[in-house]
């Protein structure tokens, strides 16, 4: 694998960062040079074999050693797995009910029991990673991807586009859920997740921005980045090598909590008749219909709550992992 | 920093007017909420178009706009469609569910943040697991249910403390409702200050000041915390609209008679005035709040500066 | 660091501006347990509490306490019995000469008078009033011209009603209505007191009425003191000494009220706690017929659901619901399975009749199956339940309906449910002709007739006839009931007509709906009327 030559890694911060902890550097341009070259030719911390890395290619390689990155990713595929062919793991179906077993806990054959409308808990719990999943997941991409491209060049560049979007962003902060919900899903009718997924990321963006805005807006005082711009660096490179990278931890805990509670939210729509309709099952729309039933029969919440938990754990420690990695102080 | 705060006031102009007239639209495109005022039974169709008549129902959605800012810039927000005048319904509404917000905060920051620091610390230890394990039953675990669950056995089964809070909603009252309202954020808040925390324990001021021989306590609150806040202070601003004005679920099990209940109430009757003018009111809370936040992080990194 | 120090004050300031706005609160207003006063939930009424602007249970209440009228319906047997009228007299089912009885007042003094009835239903028909319940007076002639269907009205007062004395005043109607004198219990027929023309703002804060309750105080939002009204007349006295009504958010929390002892009167119980209410109350749960019907209304407006041979469908799709199990696990006993087009509250002398539908309204998956094959099978092969979903347990109940649909069909998702977030979103819906598909439609009768459970939902061209059913044969059965002189001809006639309906299934009769309440330890006499609200003045407070 080629490495590209990139003489400032943000490893190298701990070099730099000493040297003042107030205004800008004062450095010459002569003298940074050098002090480039001089960076440049030294072996990054972290670099096995003297070998200079990028960033992301150092985050990687520092991911695949990492225990809980591949706990965490077996994880993930065997829920994308299930999510993709359920009847893997599940034979029955999870439309078929017997309004006589209502609320009965378990039996041979169903192990964990049935729920109000006399449906398999296994079989639906099963079933609905794929709904669930597919909301919580692209929810949380959309969401963490137009939020923090929004919020971070807002935080970054400051000024009326920070203005703009900070006030767009209270706009959004403003409308309730319930009131978004029911106009934006009543005017989509669609059997699909995309509307939920359109409107969850409409709703969740403008937290993330301000998360991202927030953190950038601390990143960028840094003595590397302020020692980078005086080196000529341009604000491309400056954002996506120096700020971005120290920027981008809170993002990811927040986003992988969001994910959770993006799956959910989406229970909460569908409780309001405007989210996920059957036949589409989801954990959403059971754990809904489980939260009244909770002194009754609270084997119906267990089920669909635990494989929510899981997966929020499986993302929870991804995260973490993804955030360990672009860390270099922490290798 | 003084013109900073102004300008910053004044751009409340345009988003007052804009919030008002995306609810207003939003409102509006809910449909007409007339036919629901008669239950089970059809509208009398010449009483429905009296009723459409005098709250400008009749008119097109701009004419009807106006008028509607109009009547607000005379103190006028309105009526619901009890009789009642909106800004009584905002008068006995804000109060309490600001009280409930602050008592929320209050626990997602002393706890929140206490929690967070603990873990951050003592990474990968016995407490940080636990930490995320409970972490990720609040998370899974609908708000309906740990409401309900916390009510029952506090309230009901032990008798610790009253199981709804009464009409004047007073601060004790109001503890375990904030407790359960601030418990999804609680998640947010600890895992962001124990992920800062965990940051910038290696970062050079940190070492510098444990160097210096300054003792542990002091090096955490006064260097290592201070500097790890931003991301949380600013997810409490974001997260000031999440408990004010989506209170729902935690002001009807609690029997609080807040901003949420009322915007609920509001919405399912389709009724414009309540809506809009609930709505408006938290918007200026969140600019007020975002204004606070980002004057914070001037407070906490004094390398950021507002001209 | 100056920077830094004035935004630190900054910050301050906007916090305290925040904090301040906070402050305020009170002291704990007591709680249950005052010494002969009933406190009961309650919910905010929808409309100002205007004797014929309150057409809900929450209105209704208070409406209960504070009013009398000429009738008042027997809270055990629903007969319609005289209150205030002395006699109600009539030669040919259409002029109706009302005498009032002597001795009642106000609770402010002044005399209820011939005059206060006539007032108050003037007030209640003019369309510049606004009030739900106008359509009530629409059988007296003049309607028209304080209520015409568009334009300014032509008069303030109907001619139909005559003041003759002080007690006495006609009322003329515009066609024969036999059973209209029983009519004259709902509270939209209730008299209204001087102050309520001269002080309308002060009369709606604090109602002033006839009936054995006085109002005390009404905080709008939180709740109402009611106290008995020691000078009351009538013979139906209150046995306690008040009600506090308390606002719920939610049904389910003073629910948690009740069982923790913070009330003592729920009058609503939660689905979800259905299971425990023996646990928790034991003996202290009533669960009685009330006059409220739920049916899955067809679109008939709708060739795919009206054209010939689609009977045979809507039979077909009402046999195929399970109703005994779906009442039963779904509801917990709460309902009782419909078996025909009225309500076991009316009495088998008012017109129920628990055999009307016969084998349509029995569950039979195979017969089902059968009859919706030869009627040319599902319109599309699908079928698409809707209600709104924002109150009740209706996502519960539509999902197991087409459970059983469709485990009775064998054909995979035939059946689906669409939920409507908003009642109002579901009633415009509706009221457009939109749906395509059967829907709910819940019926309370707002007096106990079985006129009232079909006339306005299946009569040609009737106000709540959703799915424009039309039968001439049905309409005439109807005109001829409403003429008839003799009650039970009357009713019989009804049945009559009552009995196409079995035959057409215009809308499948899903089951009664039953009032539900608790009552905590240390009240008795606890009962419902069949509009499911408590009767106050009778509970005894130990």
């Amino acid at each position: 694998m080629p490495e590209p030559y990139d003489p400032l890694q943000p490893g190298d911060k701990e070099a730099i960062a000493p040297t003042g902890a107030g205004g800008p550097m004062d450095l010459a341009i002569e003298e940074a040079e050098s002090l480039e070259k001089t960076l440049g030719d030294a072996p990054g911390p972290s670099g096995p074999g003297g070998k200079a890395r990028s960033l992301w290619s150092d985050a990687w390689h520092q991911l695949r050693r990492n225990p809980v990155f591949v706990v965490s990713a077996l994880l993930i595929a065997f829920l994308v797995v299930i999510a993709i062919w359920p009847q893997l793991i599940a034979s029955g179906d999870p439309l078929k009910c017997d309004l006589s077993k209502s609320q009965e806990g378990s039996a041979p054959g169903h192990p964990f029991g049935y729920d109000t409308q006399g449906c398999d808990v296994y079989t639906r719990t099963v079933y609905g990673a794929r709904a669930s999943i597919t909301v919580g997941v692209c929810a949380t991409l959309g969401a963490a991807l137009l939020g923090s491209l929004l919020g971070g060049l807002a935080g970054f560049f400051g000024g009326w586009g920070d203005a703009t979007l900070s006030r767009v962003a209270d706009i959004f902060f403003g409308i309730p859920v319930i009131l978004g919900g029911l106009v934006f899903l009543s005017v989509v009718t669609s059997t699909t997740v995309w509307p939920v997924v359109g409107f969850i990321v409409l709703l969740g963006w403008p937290q993330i921005a301000r998360i991202a805005r927030g953190s950038v807006i601390t990143a960028k005082q840094n003595d590397y980045v302020q020692a980078a711009r005086a080196l000529g660096a341009g604000n491309t490179r400056l954002l996506l090598r120096h700020v971005a990278p120290n920027a981008v931890a809170p993002v990811i805990v927040v986003a992988t909590i969001a994910l959770g509670t993006y799956i959910a939210l989406e229970a909460t729509l569908s409780f309001l008749g405007v989210g996920l309709r059957p036949p589409t099952v989801s954990w959403g729309i059971d754990i809904s219909n489980a939260a009244s039933q909770i002194r009754n029969a609270p084997h119906m919440l267990l089920w669909p709550a635990g494989a929510l938990s899981i997966t929020v754990l499986a993302f929870i420690m991804l995260g973490d992992a993804v955030r360990d990695a672009l860390d270099p102080k922490l290798r | 920093m003084g013109r900073y705060v102004i300008r910053r006031l004044l751009q409340m102009i345009p988003v007052f007017i804009g919030s008002t007239f995306l609810i207003f639209i939003m409102v509006y495109a809910l449909g007409d909420p007339v036919a629901a005022l008669f239950g089970d039974k059809a509208p009398d169709p010449a009483t429905a178009a009296r009723i459409r008549k005098d709250l400008y129902l009749d008119r097109p959605l701009w004419e009807q706009y106006l008028h509607y800012m109009g009547q607000i810039f005379q103190g006028d927000f309105g009526t619901a469609f009890n009789g009642q005048p909106v800004t009584e319904l905002m008068a006995s509404a804000f109060p309490v569910t600001l009280r409930l917000t602050l008592v929320a905060i209050t626990i997602e920051i002393v706890v929140g943040i206490t929690l967070g620091v603990v873990s951050g610390l003592r990474r990968g230890r016995t407490i940080d697991t636990t930490l995320l394990v409970l972490t990720l039953v609040v998370i899974s675990v609908p708000t309906f249910v740990t409401g309900y669950l916390l009510q029952y056995l506090l309230g009901v089964k032990w008798g610790w403390v009253r199981p709804t809070v009464s009409p004047d909603a007073p601060l004790n009252e109001l503890i375990l409702p904030g407790i359960v309202l601030a418990l999804v954020s609680l998640a947010y808040v600890t895992r962001l200050s124990r992920t800062s925390i965990a940051e910038n324990t290696k970062a050079d001021y940190v070492r510098t000041a444990v160097a210096k021989g300054l003792p542990r306590r002091r090096v955490i609150t006064r260097h290592l915390l201070r500097n790890s806040l931003i991301p949380v202070v600013t997810f409490i601003g974001t997260d000031i609209g999440a408990l004010m004005g989506g209170a729902i679920v935690t002001e009807r099990i609690f029997n609080i008679h807040g901003v949420g209940y009322q915007l609920y109430q509001g919405i399912l009757r389709n009724n414009s005035p309540t809506v809009v003018g609930f709505v408006t009111i938290l918007v200026i809370v969140f600019l007020l709040a975002n204004l606070l936040v980002d004057l914070l992080y001037a407070v906490l990194d004094p390398r950021i500066r507002y001209a | 660091m100056r920077g830094a120090t004035h935004a630190r004050w900054a910050a301050g300031a906007v916090a305290v501006a925040l904090a301040a706005t906070a402050c305020g609160g009170g002291s704990d207003s007591g709680g249950s347990g005052e010494a002969g006063i009933v406190s009961s939930s309650w919910g905010d009424p929808q409309n100002p509490l205007e004797p014929a602007n309150t057409n809900e249970v929450q209105g209704g209440k208070v409406l209960d306490m504070v009013f009398r009228g000429l009738m008042r319906y027997d809270p055990e047997t629903g007969e319609a019995q005289n209150m205030l009228a002395e006699r109600i007299e009539t030669q040919d089912s259409q002029n109706f000469t009302i005498t009032l009885k002597e001795g009642w007042t106000f609770s402010n003094g002044e005399p209820v008078t011939a005059q206060s009835f006539v007032d108050a239903w003037n007030y209640g028909a003019d369309v510049r009033n606004k009030q739900n319940n106008a359509p009530f007076f629409s059988d007296i002639v003049g309607y028209d011209d304080v209520h015409p269907a568009s334009g300014d009205p032509t008069a303030k007062t109907m001619k139909g009603l005559v003041v003759k004395d002080a007690r006495t005043f006609t009322v003329a109607l515009d066609k024969k209505f036999s059973t209209w004198p029983d009519t004259l219990g709902y509270q939209a027929f209730s008299p209204l007191p001087k102050a309520f023309f001269t002080d309308h703002a002060a009369w709606l804060d604090k109602p002033v009425g006839n009936g054995p309750y006085t109002v005390d105080s009404y905080t709008k939002g939180t709740g109402m003191k009611l106290r008995r009204w020691d000078g009351y007349p009538g013979e139906d006295k209150a046995v306690n000494g008040g009600v506090d009504l308390k606002v719920y958010t939610d049904n389910n929390t003073a629910y948690t009220d009740l069982i923790s002892g913070n009330l003592d009167l729920v009058d609503d119980i939660p689905a979800q706690q259905l299971k425990n209410v023996k646990n928790d109350l034991g003996d202290r749960y009533i669960n009685q017929p009330a006059l409220i019907m739920q049916t899955l209304t067809f679109p008939l407006y709708d060739p795919r659901w009206s054209k010939p041979g689609m009977e045979k469908v809507r039979r077909g799709i009402s046999m195929a619901i399970n109703r005994d199990e779906i009442t039963r696990q779904i509801f917990r006993e709460t309902r009782t399975p419909a078996k025909d087009w009225t309500s076991p509250a009316l009495g088998e002398k008012g017109g129920f009749n628990p055999t009307l539908c016969g084998d349509a309204c029995t569950y039979d998956p195979a017969a089902a199956k059968q009859l919706i094959q030869e009627g040319g099978g599902l319109p599309g092969g699908k079928v698409t339940l809707t209600s709104n979903v924002d109150t009740g347990s209706h996502r519960d109940w539509m999902d197991a309906v087409c459970n059983s649909i469709n485990n009775a069909l064998g054909e995979g998702p035939a059946c689906t449910v669409n939920p409507v977030g908003t009642f109002a979103d579901f009633r415009n819906q509706q009221s457009s002709y939109k749906l395509t598909g059967p829907f709910r439609s819940g019926w309370q009768a707002d007096y106990p007739l079985i006129q009232n459970f079909l006339q306005p939902l299946y009569y040609t061209g009737a106000s709540s006839n959703y799915g424009k059913f039309s039968d001439p044969q049905f309409d005439k059965l109807v005109d001829e009931a409403n003429q008839e002189a003799d009650p039970a001809q009357a009713v019989t006639k009804f049945q009559d007509a009552e009995k196409i309906l079995a035959a057409q299934m215009p809308a499948i009769p899903l089951w009664y709906q039953n009032g539900s309440a608790g009552y905590a330890e240390r009240l008795s006499d606890v009962a419902l009327n069949q509009f499911s609200v408590p009767v106050y003045n009778r509970i005894k407070v130990s």
